[in-house]
């Protein structure tokens, strides 16, 4: 028999090692993004994403788009006011940017904006959930999709996934989206992260 | 979630195994000497199986089709089939040791799904993480205990009756 087949074993195991191995590597990005919240992340950190224009209307039903932002640093999450999980957490963390951002030049003033993904959500029941969290609506805005055709592809271009749980609500990726002076999605922070932080990624993506 | 993981990916990897008995005797002879004592069979298997453990993999198959598409291929093919060329050559060390490694690595892997702090999937609900990660470390220890018994011959294997027949000259004979 001799040592071909051992060689030829030794040179199939390496093709396969060599492969494999460079296919996980490049499918987890160096083993540094396990998760596709991970990989988001990452992607969005290291081009920034354009984002489509889309009609929204805040709780007051004043229509507007994220494009009017352009220039301020803002952030922007998604919520929907019936969610018992991860939104309150989210919507306090704004209530304390909110609130601390409350001295400062009015030009430089972190811009807030939540979205709802939820079509239950009207402008009355955003406004009712605004005024839980003393939002005044003008440094912190609620909104909804003034299109329901046009809420998937703003949450595609965030790359948020959001599905039906079976209590009626939804789950959903939570993060704080910091937006650059272009208006596009600059940085996605996590949703529990201290309101310096944000304030500092949200003045990094103005330069 | 815990369907796709516990019933979907390893019912793909069942059909490829079963596949590939069905195989013909030539060509399994052929692949046979690029594979002695199942080597390079196993690794290719540990690691595409690998692949679809990890959380970015399985949210990836719901979000685009090809890679649902790819799951389907991959599974059968790269996990389930060479396994089942591979599994009898490997002898009793090689398979122990190929256990010993794998089966911890579900368990870990389980054990972080259900204990995580995070939502580790976009795609799946925070429950059925939990379900999948109790499942895979139950799945895991169930092996453990099967493959223990099967190895300190508590229980007969399925393919190799009780009476130990001189078919296998690896098998030390029990008077």
């Amino acid at each position: 028999m001799g040592n071909a087949p051992w060689v030829r074993t030794a040179a199939a195991s390496l093709v396969v090692c060599a492969a494999g191995g460079s296919l996980l590597w490049r499918g987890t990005d160096g083993f540094r993004a396990l998760t596709s919240e991970q990989a988001r992340r990452r992607a969005i950190a290291q081009a920034p994403r354009v984002l489509p224009v889309v009609a929204l209307e805040d709780q007051d039903g004043r229509p507007f788009t994220l494009g009017a932002y352009r220039g301020r640093p803002t952030a922007v999450d998604f919520v929907y006011t019936q969610c018992q999980s991860i939104c309150p957490l989210l919507s306090a963390g704004f209530q304390r940017l909110d609130r601390a951002e409350g001295s400062g030049r009015p030009d430089e003033r972190l811009q807030l904006v939540s979205i709802t993904f939820d079509p239950r959500d009207t402008p009355a029941r955003l406004r009712e959930y605004a005024s839980h969290y003393q939002a005044d609506g003008s440094t912190w805005r609620f909104a909804r999709v003034g299109d329901t055709r046009e809420l998937a592809p703003l949450l595609q271009a965030f790359g948020i996934v959001v599905i039906p749980d079976a209590r009626g609500g939804f789950q959903h990726n939570a993060a704080v989206h910091v937006l650059d002076a272009q208006g596009r999605l600059a940085r996605v922070l996590d949703a529990d992260a201290p309101s310096a932080e944000v304030a500092r990624a949200a003045a990094a993506a103005r330069q | 979630m815990a369907a796709h993981m516990l019933v979907q990916i390893p019912l793909l990897a069942v059909a490829g195994a079963l596949a590939a008995t069905g195989l013909p005797v030539p060509l399994k002879a052929r692949l046979a000497a690029w594979n002695r004592r199942g080597v390079s069979g196993t690794l290719l298997a540990v690691i595409a199986s690998s692949w679809w453990m990890v959380p970015r993999a399985l949210d990836s198959a719901l979000a685009t089709p090809l890679m649902e598409l790819t799951k389907f291929v991959t599974l059968p093919l790269l996990v389930g089939a060479p396994i089942a060329l591979s599994w009898r050559d490997l002898g009793g060390i090689g398979r122990g040791f190929v256990l010993a490694n794998v089966l911890p690595m579900w368990a870990v892997v389980g054990w972080l799904y259900a204990a995580a702090p995070v939502r580790v999937c976009n795609f799946y609900l925070v429950d059925q993480q939990v379900t999948a990660g109790v499942g895979l470390l139950s799945a895991s220890v169930a092996l453990a205990v099967v493959a223990g018994l099967l190895s300190f011959r508590v229980v007969a294997p399925l393919d190799q009756p009780r009476p130990a027949a001189s078919s296998s000259g690896s098998r030390p004979s029990t008077p």
